[in-house]
């Protein structure tokens, strides 16, 4: 069946809240419906028909065309069905979604999957600061789901990440895994400094190292660890890169010692 | 007792008496088939009867690297019980002293089901606070350090209350030494049927017992009326030409599959022959009022 399309017109005046445009909440509303239904930021009205042309279709497949980096909100609190977008998106895209498969085809804003619980988000290129992370006075970041993204990625991503797996094959910025609960973040080009800084628990694999490790993180050698190839088997069909990178050994420093220290930073040993 | 006679066998037109069983299994993998078979053979022995060892386990088959979650060499095991709470102590005693200790193994589910038993949920604790779960997709595994590396176990295996344990075949030869090609035939047979396990020693047993007693609090004893020996002096259920009996159980995940097992060792056993394997198969009852499940011989010729 043809997915239900909302085209973006122009580049909107303010930003715009997205959020009420998933599948879920799309289902059984005629296109007058959707039409009507506000998105604006600020005391100026928006409504879907006065920024998109809606092309009728089935809304568990909704495309969004020509999108911008003001649309905030894309995808947050997706539950089923599928998403994709043509073009980059604001803040919080793919935010408390908890199933579904959200696709950016642009590049994403900050706190992306922001602790989504269920569901795939892929992003094509690259994606903000605190990719899967909290808001501030949230205590837990991610807690489930998987997000791949294709580019790279800013600063504090998978922050107070408590389950699920975050791929990124590109680069991203410092403190790549702070403050984790548990989860698993594999990031394949450099990150930036300091890495699974305040780690409680879970795994961080760093394809290509970081430019500083913490002395908090301390050495517990070369290993090929059987939980790794299952990791492996369970990547490949979102990463085959970040699955080939699990292969081989791997050092293994444990950390974030600091504090809890059950955490652990898994560095390629061909880097 | 009527017989039928194919290809010079005699079949006894009788049935075998089986009984229901909770059941799970489990894939045991190691960096090497060796390695996989051996901690698939400790956990799986001392266990050919629930009488005495609380369950019955064996090896299904062997697994192929592509066929194992980690991609290693495996070997898949069933384990058979009365209650699902002895199955629970049985496994977790078990993997716990003969699959964790194994080097290099690793245990997974080799089965799923809407019930499920406690598999590393259970044994997570000997990391004594070091173990790690990892939960990918539907799966949680716990990944426990030990002297080797790690020793990675899912969370929780399946459990299946379909099971049927107790499908059984007598086989009768003229003597000790063709009945024994005859049983090792049809337990060749058995090893090659998926979901089923000839618990006893090598699928084979050679005591086999009548419930029952003369002396108090004995519940079974041995089946005088298949010893050899005692031919001219009981009840016997042995004619002239027969010297030796062995016995074959087979518990199954499935009535289907214990059928399916019972078939392929008939048919072994026709195949033979009576000069060098079996003169006369027969199989165990109560007279069908114990076990719900029973598989007529005639019904299971090839």
């Amino acid at each position: 069946m043809k997915p239900l399309v909302l085209s973006l017109r122009r580049r909107p005046d303010q930003r715009l809240d997205m959020s009420p445009l998933v599948p879920h909440r799309l289902t059984g509303q005629s296109p007058a419906e959707i039409g009507r239904i506000a998105l604006q930021t600020t005391r100026t009205p928006v409504a879907v028909g006065d920024i998109f042309d809606v092309r009728v279709g089935d809304p568990t497949h909704l495309r969004i065309e020509g999108s911008c980096d003001r649309l905030d909100q894309v995808g947050a609190g997706l539950m089923d069905g599928e998403l994709v977008v043509d073009g980059d998106v604001g803040a919080q895209a793919g935010r408390l979604m908890i199933g579904g498969r959200l696709t950016i085809r642009g590049h994403a804003g900050p706190w992306a999957g922001s602790a989504m619980k269920g569901g795939v988000m892929e992003i094509l290129r690259s994606a903000g600061d605190h990719l899967g992370g909290p808001f501030a006075g949230e205590t837990m970041g991610m807690g489930g789901g998987v997000i791949v993204v294709r580019g790279g990625a800013g600063e504090r991503i998978a922050d107070r990440m408590r389950r699920g797996t975050i791929v990124v094959e590109g680069p991203c910025g410092a403190y790549a895994g702070s403050r984790m609960i548990a989860g698993t973040l594999v990031v394949l080009r450099r990150t930036g400094a300091l890495p699974g800084y305040l780690m409680k628990r879970g795994t961080v694999v760093l394809g290509a190292g970081s430019e500083e490790l913490s002395p908090t993180f301390i050495d517990c050698g070369d290993h090929e660890l059987v939980a790794m190839r299952l990791l492996s088997d369970f990547i490949r069909g979102y990463s085959p890169r970040a699955a080939a990178c699990l292969r081989g050994p791997l050092r293994r420093y444990a950390g974030d010692m600091a504090v809890l220290g059950k955490g652990e930073i898994f560095v390629g040993t061909r880097t | 007792m009527r017989t039928l006679t194919v290809k010079g066998v005699r079949i006894d037109d009788t049935f075998a008496e089986a009984f229901g069983m909770r059941a799970t299994a489990l894939t045991v993998t190691a960096d090497t088939p060796r390695w996989a078979r051996q901690a698939a053979t400790t956990m799986t022995g001392f266990a050919t009867s629930v009488i005495g060892c609380g369950c019955e386990a064996g090896i299904d088959h062997a697994l192929a690297p592509r066929e194992t979650p980690d991609g290693r060499p495996g070997v898949r095991v069933l384990l058979f019980a009365v209650s699902s709470t002895e199955l629970q102590k049985q496994l977790q005693t078990r993997v716990g002293q003969c699959v964790l200790t194994s080097p290099g193994s690793a245990c997974y589910a080799g089965m799923s089901g809407a019930e499920t038993l406690r598999l590393g949920d259970a044994l997570r604790y000997f990391g004594d606070g070091w173990q790690i779960s990892k939960r990918l997709g539907s799966k949680r595994y716990w990944r426990l350090p030990v002297m080797d590396g790690e020793f990675v176990c899912e969370g929780t295996t399946g459990l299946t209350k379909e099971a049927v344990g107790g499908g059984n075949l007598l086989i009768m030869g003229a003597t000790a030494q063709t009945t024994r090609l005859a049983a090792e035939t049809a337990a060749a047979a058995i090893a090659a049927v998926p979901d089923v396990i000839a618990p006893f020693p090598g699928g084979v047993v050679r005591s086999g017992s009548k419930v029952g007693s003369k002396y108090k609090g004995v519940a079974a004893s041995t089946n005088d009326a298949y010893c050899p020996t005692l031919r001219g002096a009981v009840a016997t259920a042995l004619d002239e030409d027969i010297g030796a009996v062995l016995e074959i159980v087979i518990d199954g995940l499935t009535s289907a599959a214990v059928a399916d097992a019972m078939r392929a060792a008939l048919a072994a056993l026709i195949r033979l022959g009576p000069k060098r394997g079996a003169l006369r198969i027969g199989a165990g009852n109560y007279g069908g009022k114990l076990g719900p499940h029973h598989y007529r011989l005639r019904d299971l010729l090839p």
